[in-house]
């Protein structure tokens, strides 16, 4: 089933959301029992802001996003253990995770690290049973918590896991489907609207300007009076908040259509040197997830900042988009393009803060359009270059080959300062077990 | 006047053809068949191609074949008599891992469980999928860590027993306070 599938098939359908409880922190909990019951939170990329969160920390007031630089008296105060963001950790629990999820049912949708839908149409069982059972095998399995919300619709299964979540007497398996209609509309009339799935800050506001508040409110709002307002997508949600399916699951995930590398420099940047190295490395790392899902890009992006939170410092932002005279693949060639660009946009006597490149335009490796001055044999020997490459990186570990010109020595890395091991994806960083 | 010498053709000037050439027109939709064809005439040795023809490179790979090509290859020499017993490698995660999603490797470090064959320095494969009964090695959290111990549990006594005299075992009152973390199924020593 392919995106094309997303039509607007109604029927009686039964969904399952299942979400991990503060996932990044609770990977981090499986391999580091002393975080357990302890105030923690996990930091973006170079230890910016709090991307997740336990319990304990949202209870003593951290809020998503929260520059860490804000918090430190907090953390001083109630010890905050404050951990960098360990996305190779994360991203392996997360595949075992899904791999077990995926035993549930015949047809899921990973919906993002964390979260995932499962289909349970036809299921002639007691589905809250069934979510329970699922939870203890994630639990026992992976030691990571999850709550499941069940219901007819994607929006109500998604709304249903927001309750599991919230109110603890529903012991983590929420099936809205269940409920009799007053009992339904009781708990969606205590519930903020914003918490549906769809709703952002600026359509609450103006559902806000409306008078509808409540999920409740939105459930029974006219659907033509809504699609005066809004656009369809909103419309689809209040009639997927009255049962009525429309959102399908979409269980192969669609090529990307860009693929972005930047990253937060650990200290400003002001040579030229440094950005080059900078852009290389961001380049090589793009172009392995590009040959990864088998495309080519016919643009690549580059861009340069300096920091909007340093006041003081003068400011620029530039970025530029160079085309190529033919879809590729091959880092030597995207770096090239990258450092041209770079090049143009470079200005000295800035304090750079963070770099990127962007590779646009992806068409499938197997369509590509050929060129009058392209020399095809060399075009072959650097795609088995390529192949070399990552498969050496792939055996040997990431950048066991690199171009030289990432530089050895990578002053402007991110600060990683507080950083976990990679305790299941390399075999030198495996968790310790005391005897 | 004497006929000059200024102008007109000059034997042996211009392109060199090996023979004279034309000019076809071609149905668009034929197009990619025939310069197919004219690139495999090319690229077999046997059919020399005018240079002034070199056509253009459109795709990479040649869809049109005149022989068939084999998909093996011949050798001079005896086939391998191995040949029919060739089966697939040992794939040691096949052979040591049960439960895939729900393995986990950990190393150890200390001294207390020597006498089941854990020493300092061995890797565990543990498998959190399997229950932990009585008398098998497990790893525990235990005071904040993770602890190898061999789990006995016996008329409501739970205890977490060291391999070694010189360690003491760890009693609980109630289960509550420990917490099982999954049970060691293999023990991976450098000699």
């Amino acid at each position: 089933m392919g995106r094309s599938n997303q039509g607007y098939q109604v029927g009686m359908s039964t969904f399952a959301l299942i979400d991990g409880n503060n996932f990044y922190v609770s990977c981090e909990r499986v391999f580091n029992p002393k975080l357990e019951g302890r105030p923690v939170v996990v930091l973006s990329n170079n230890d910016g802001c709090a991307v997740a969160r336990s319990q304990e920390a949202k209870v003593l007031g951290v809020k998503m996003g929260a520059p860490w630089f804000q918090m430190q008296a907090l953390a001083r105060k109630h010890g905050i253990i404050a951990l960098s963001s360990n996305y190779t950790l994360y991203a392996d629990m997360s595949n075992r995770m899904m791999a077990i999820l995926g035993k549930y049912s015949p047809s899921q949708e990973t919906y993002s690290i964390d979260e995932c839908f499962l289909g349970l149409d036809g299921f002639n069982t007691d589905l809250t049973a069934y979510g329970q059972t699922i939870r203890r095998q994630v639990k026992c399995w992976t030691g990571l918590p999850v709550c499941i919300g069940i219901g007819p619709t994607k929006t109500l299964a998604k709304l249903a896991n927001h309750i599991a979540k919230k109110q603890p007497e529903w012991t983590g398996v929420c099936d809205l489907g269940k409920l009799p209609e007053h009992a339904l509309n009781d708990l969606l009339g205590r519930i903020e609207v914003g918490e549906v799935w769809g709703v952002g800050r600026r359509i609450r506001e103006k559902l806000a300007r409306l008078g509808i508040n409540t999920v409740l409110d939105l459930k029974q709002a006219d659907v033509a009076f809504i699609g005066s307002y809004f656009s369809i997508v909103t419309q689809r949600t209040v009639m997927e908040l009255q049962g009525v399916s429309l959102l399908q699951l979409e269980e192969v995930t669609p090529a990307r259509q860009q693929i972005m590398c930047s990253r937060s420099f650990g200290l400003p940047v002001t040579q030229l040197a440094d950005l080059q190295q900078a852009i290389i490395s961001y380049m090589t790392r793009a172009a392995e997830k590009l040959r990864r899902q088998s495309s080519l890009c016919r643009a690549v992006h580059v861009f340069i900042h300096t920091s909007p939170f340093r006041q003081k410092d003068a400011q620029y932002s530039q970025g530029l988009t160079v085309t190529l005279p033919k879809a590729t693949c091959n880092t030597l060639k995207l770096a090239q393009a990258g450092l041209w660009g770079l090049k143009r946009i470079y200005r000295s006597g800035y304090r750079y803060a963070k770099a990127g490149v962007i590779l646009m335009d992806l068409v499938p490796a197997k369509i590509r359009q050929a060129s009058l001055f392209i020399d095809h044999v060399a075009d072959k020997n650097t795609g088995q270059l390529m192949q070399t490459m990552d498969s050496i990186n792939q055996r040997m570990g990431k950048d066991a080959v690199f171009l030289a010109g990432a530089g050895m020595e990578k002053r402007w890395q991110m600060k990683q300062g507080n950083k976990t091991p990679c305790y299941t994806t390399e075999w030198n960083e495996l968790a310790v077990a005391r005897c | 006047m004497s006929k000059s010498n200024w102008g007109g053709q000059r034997a042996g000037a211009g392109r060199k053809r090996a023979e004279p050439t034309v000019t076809v027109r071609i149905p668009a939709s034929s197009k990619e068949a025939i310069l197919k064809l004219v690139r495999h005439m090319k690229a077999s040795s046997s059919v020399r191609f005018p240079l002034s023809l070199e056509p253009l490179l459109l795709t990479q790979q040649p869809a049109l074949q005149f022989i068939p090509r084999m998909s093996y290859s011949v050798r001079a020499g005896f086939p391998s008599p191995a040949d029919d017993y060739v089966e697939k490698q040992i794939d040691l995660n096949e052979e040591l891992i049960q439960h895939r999603e729900a393995t986990f490797f950990l190393r150890v470090r200390g001294h207390s469980m020597i006498g089941a064959g854990i020493d300092d320095g061995d890797e565990l494969i543990v498998d959190r999928a399997i229950m932990p009964e009585h008398n098998r090695i497990v790893v525990a959290a235990v005071d904040n860590e993770l602890t190898v111990k061999r789990f006995y549990q016996r008329n409501g006594v739970v205890k977490l027993l060291a391999e070694n005299p010189q360690y003491p075992d760890i009693e609980f009152k109630s289960e509550q306070e420990m917490v099982i973390w999954g049970v060691v199924t293999k023990v991976i020593k450098s000699v």
